[in-house]
Parts: C-alpha cells; sequence; structure tokens
C-alpha cells in the first residue's frame, strides 16, 4: 500500500526497516550505487567530450602573431592614388592566402580624421575585403571609387562607403617604415568616423551599438 | 520457429509444395540453395527475433487515399543514401589539403580516375535533388497538414534534418576548392558573422581561426563526410521510428466511412472543440456528407433550429459514438489506450 508506506516514511534507513542500516543512515544503498555510476558514466564521457569540444573551439581563443610584410619602396607610393600590393595574410595555404592592399602615402590634407592622425599610419593601406560579405573590391582610378563586383558596394577615396549594401568603411592595415622599406602589419576595422576598432568581419557594424552586438575577438586585436 | 512471410508472387509462379514423400527426390542444387538460405534467415531471426521487427516497420497499415506524394521522404532518405554511398567513394580520392592539393585531387577524380566524373556528378547533382526533395517533402507535410498531433515532433526532427542538409550543402561546396568554393565559402562564413553576439564567434569556429586559413578546408572536411552524416543517420532513424510508430495520415481531402450501424443510431453529443464550434458558425451546409470526425447531422440539426451548441474542452465527446475503426486515421482519438 503506498499510503501507509508514505506515512511511515522516515528520512533514516533505519527507521524504515531496511535490512543492515547504520544508525544516522539517510540514503539507502541502492541510490548511492545508482548515483555513483550515474557519476561515474559522467566522469567518463566528459574525459573524452571536454577535451575533444576544447579541441574544436580552441582556435576561437587563440591569438595570432603579428606579422609584418614588407611591400615596397618608400618613393613608390603617391598621397593622391592608390597603388595595388599583393600580401600574404595566411602562409601555408598558397594562392589563396593572398590578398591584396591598396597603397597611397598620408596626405595631411584629405587624411584629416583624428584617428588617421592617431593611428601611427605613415602609410594608408586598405584591405580590398569589402566589408559586406568579404568579396574583393577594386580601386577604379576614374571615378576614385572602391567598387565591389559582388553586390555594388562603392567607397570613396578614404574607403568611406558612399552607396550599396556595406556596413562600415573598409578596413585598414597599420603600415611603418623600416629604412628604405615600406611595412605592412596587422589589419584593423575602422566605424564610419574612421575611429580605430580591432578587426571585424565583413558584415558587421561598427557604429552605435554594433560595436557591442559585434565583439571583438581574442583571435584577432588591435594593436 | 517463425517463418518470414512468402513474397506474393502471382500463383503461377508459385512453385507447388511437394507431395509427401517426394521431398528428398526432388532436391535439385536451386532447392538445396533456397532452403539454406531459409535456414540462415531463420537461424538468424530465432536468435535476434528481428522478423518481428521487419513486418513492424514494413506491414504496415496506410490510410485510404495515400498516394505518390508520400513517397518524397523515401525520395529523400534515398537522394542522402546516394550522398553517403558517392561520397565514401569521393573520399577514397580526395584529399583535403588547400595549397593546391585538394583542388588537384579533384581534377584527378573529374579526368583521370575510371568513372570518377559520373560517381562526382552523382553527388554534386544529388545534393541539390536532395534539398529540392526536402523542401517538396516537407510541402506535402505542410499541406496535408501532417505535423498536427501526434507529429509535432517528427516536424521538429525534419527540421532540424533539413538544417543539416544545408550545413551538408554549405560545407560540401568549399570542398572543390576553386575559386567559386573559396569566395562562396568566405561570403558564407561572413553571412554567418552577421549574426548578432554569437555570429562572430560562430564564424571563428567554422574557419579554425580569425582567418581563413589551413584548417578551414580540414574543418569543413570533417564537418561534412564525419559529424553531420552521423547526425543525420542517427535523426532520419528517429524520424522513420516516428513514422511507423504514429503511422501515416490521410489527405485532407478524404472523407471517412462510417459503419453502417453508427448512421441509424447517432446520439446528440455537443460534439467537439472550438475548433468545431467555429466550423457551426460558419454554417455548413446539412446535406453535405460530414468529414471523419465531423459534426453528425443531428448537431447541425439543433444549431439549424437555433438551438445553442457547445463546444467542450480538448477531447471531451469524442469517446461517445466512436465512429473509427483502425485507430489509423489522423483526425481520431485513440480512446482507451
Amino acid at each position: 500500500m503506498p499510503d501507509q508506506h508514505n506515512k511511515h516514511k522516515s528520512k533514516y534507513t533505519l527507521d524504515r526497516g531496511m535490512p543492515g542500516a547504520f544508525e544516522g543512515e539517510t540514503i539507502t544503498r541502492r541510490r548511492f550505487m545508482t548515483g555513483t555510476a550515474h557519476g561515474a558514466g559522467a566522469i567518463a564521457a566528459a574525459s573524452f567530450a571536454l577535451p575533444a569540444l576544447g579541441f574544436a573551439f580552441g582556435p576561437i581563443f587563440k591569438s595570432n602573431p603579428h606579422r609584418w610584410e614588407v611591400v615596397g619602396n618608400i618613393d613608390q607610393f603617391p598621397d593622391n592614388n592608390y597603388v595595388p600590393v599583393v600580401i600574404t595574410l595566411q602562409p601555408s595555404i598558397g594562392e589563396a592566402g593572398k590578398s591584396t592592399v591598396y597603397m597611397r602615402k598620408f596626405n595631411p590634407e584629405i587624411d584629416t580624421d583624428a584617428a588617421d592622425v592617431d593611428s601611427h599610419t605613415p602609410y594608408i593601406a586598405i584591405s580590398s575585403r569589402c566589408a559586406h560579405v568579404g568579396c574583393p573590391v577594386r580601386w577604379v582610378d576614374a571615378s576614385e571609387r572602391f567598387i565591389c563586383p559582388c553586390h555594388g558596394g562603392v567607397y570613396d577615396l578614404l574607403g568611406r562607403r558612399v552607396g550599396g549594401p556595406p556596413v562600415r568603411p573598409l578596413d585598414r592595415f597599420y603600415t611603418r617604415v623600416n629604412g628604405e622599406n615600406v611595412e605592412v602589419g596587422p589589419r584593423f576595422s575602422v566605424n564610419s568616423q574612421l575611429r580605430r576598432f580591432s578587426p571585424r568581419d565583413p558584415g558587421e557594424p561598427l557604429d552605435g551599438i554594433g560595436q557591442y552586438m559585434y565583439p571583438s575577438r581574442p583571435g584577432a586585436q588591435k594593436l | 520457429m517463425p517463418k518470414l512471410p512468402a513474397p506474393p508472387l502471382p500463383a503461377a509462379l508459385k512453385t507447388p509444395p511437394p507431395r509427401p514423400g517426394q521431398q528428398n527426390a526432388n532436391a535439385g542444387p536451386f532447392e538445396e540453395a533456397k532452403n539454406a538460405s531459409i535456414t540462415v534467415v531463420d537461424w538468424v531471426d530465432e536468435r535476434t527475433s528481428l522478423s518481428g521487427a521487419a513486418r513492424w516497420l514494413m506491414f504496415r497499415k496506410v490510410p485510404k487515399g495515400t498516394n505518390w506524394f508520400y513517397t518524397l521522404g523515401s525520395a529523400t532518405m534515398f537522394a542522402f543514401l546516394s550522398q553517403a554511398v558517392t561520397g565514401v567513394f569521393l573520399a577514397m580520392y580526395y584529399r583535403p589539403d588547400p595549397a593546391g592539393g585538394a583542388y588537384e585531387s579533384i581534377r584527378y577524380v573529374t579526368n583521370d580516375v575510371f568513372l570518377g566524373q559520373f560517381v562526382r556528378g552523382m553527388h554534386k547533382w544529388g545534393s541539390s535533388v536532395m534539398v529540392v526533395l526536402v523542401f517538396l517533402h516537407m510541402a506535402r507535410t505542410f499541406f496535408f497538414g501532417a505535423y498536427k498531433y501526434p507529429r509535432e515532433l517528427n516536424w521538429v526532427i525534419g527540421v532540424v534534418l533539413l538544417i543539416l542538409t544545408m550545413v551538408m550543402s554549405f560545407t560540401g561546396y568549399l570542398l572543390p576548392f576553386d575559386q567559386r568554393a573559396y569566395w562562396a565559402t568566405i561570403v558564407g562564413v561572413n553571412i554567418n558573422g552577421t549574426g548578432p553576439l554569437i555570429g562572430p564567434y560562430l564564424s571563428d569556429f567554422l574557419r579554425g581561426g580569425s582567418e581563413f586559413g589551413a584548417t578551414t578546408l580540414s574543418r569543413f572536411y570533417a564537418i561534412h563526410m564525419l559529424l553531420v552524416p552521423g547526425l543525420i543517420a542517427a535523426l532520419l532513424g528517429a524520424h522513420l521510428y516516428l513514422v511507423a510508430k504514429l503511422g501515416t495520415t490521410a489527405p485532407p481531402w478524404t472523407k471517412a466511412e462510417k459503419r453502417h450501424e453508427l448512421r441509424e443510431t447517432e446520439v446528440y453529443v455537443p460534439w467537439r472543440t472550438h475548433q468545431q464550434a467555429l466550423i457551426l458558425a460558419a454554417r455548413r451546409p446539412c446535406d453535405e456528407p460530414a468529414r471523419e470526425g465531423g459534426i453528425p447531422p443531428r448537431v447541425l440539426d439543433a444549431e439549424g433550429a437555433g438551438q445553442a451548441v457547445l463546444p467542450l474542452r480538448r477531447r471531451q465527446g469524442l469517446d461517445h459514438g466512436g465512429d473509427r475503426d483502425g485507430g489509423h486515421h489522423h483526425d481520431v482519438a485513440r480512446s482507451g489506450r
């Protein structure tokens, strides 16, 4: 009778008349064994599942070393027009790891935004990766615009969006002068005021709430 | 010893059973082989009882009106099996090497391997076939109302299978590693990243880092040929189990046949749910034959005379009268189970 059974239920196994019960014992051995078996199973499963998950998700948290690459001589780049250079973003994957960067000398007359001045870039290096979904843009000299062939993104001389679907200006690269050589370093993103942010993927806006909705990641930080 | 059911052959093709005493005289090598195979099947069945499960799965009652639209689910499954088989054989030649090896191995399969272009073509075009079939199957389920109680869970599993099919298409697209594959993946991963908060991390997970790199291709390859096919196979099993367990639905235009004795002795029962109170409000003509589980004419008569017909909660009232037979029609509750 379940009712009768419940009426006499005490938390002590001794009171419940269990054979071999100890004084003060509250948990039945059956329950203890069940719990132990489940716990052991959970530990065994976790011991291979957790390392495997960490293995798969680890690259998200890995920060990459900064690479600096020589792209040309200091006299090679004018200050009012872009010169395309090819840099290697990812070694070890061949041609797929290379990307075009548009280079020009810093020009105090047009690079007047505060971010330009304090980003320590003696040369302006504009990434050819469209800020919409990442197609390669090209610099069209005649119209003085960067134009994306995929979905019609258009950017001006400073890489700011003037038309199409992109959500922020074109990304830039840090540059530095090493003797006679110009070097291109890590990438950073800018918002529509050309303020610097850690590099974001295309399609992630940086104005207003955007910078919080699309947080920077450990694997890619600005200098 | 349990026997498998005899195959449904026309009588002319069936061999007559041997007369008593002739059994040994008649036994040629064909007869011997047939007996041997039956013996093997019986041996396995005696130890596993699999014939019961096979009969439960294969010899089900299906509702009247079942038509060609009901084959879209199995068509999708066979598209998946075709993808699995061709994929396994493509994996014998494919090399997930981003520095040119992947493209080269695909080129080798396409141009040099015997039947390589054919097998790769089956895999490539079959993927589109599978996506189209998934959507047709989903449309059939939706328009026939086959997602309703008690089949909601099967709809949910089906949606997960749809998503997994899309993941297969997305990850498989990168593997040829040509320009189209590369840029489509760049664009696809970046669309992924536009999801707020979680998006950027998901992109990093897909690429195996903050940039498209050396591990991206092997990651996509592992997801494409190990992770997702296993999940699809497991969920497909669950999907099929639920189909066998719950049965299929009748098409929505099918009307149930009433048993003769019930036509004469209909009782006044405020029939079913709010839903049917709404149907009453729509003033269904009385001469139209009642649909399966529908409102008997007596109820409609009362409505015509201006009496109120109160809706009952849920399935109350369904347990009266009960014009149901096998219990496998979609609109009829199974009482007493």
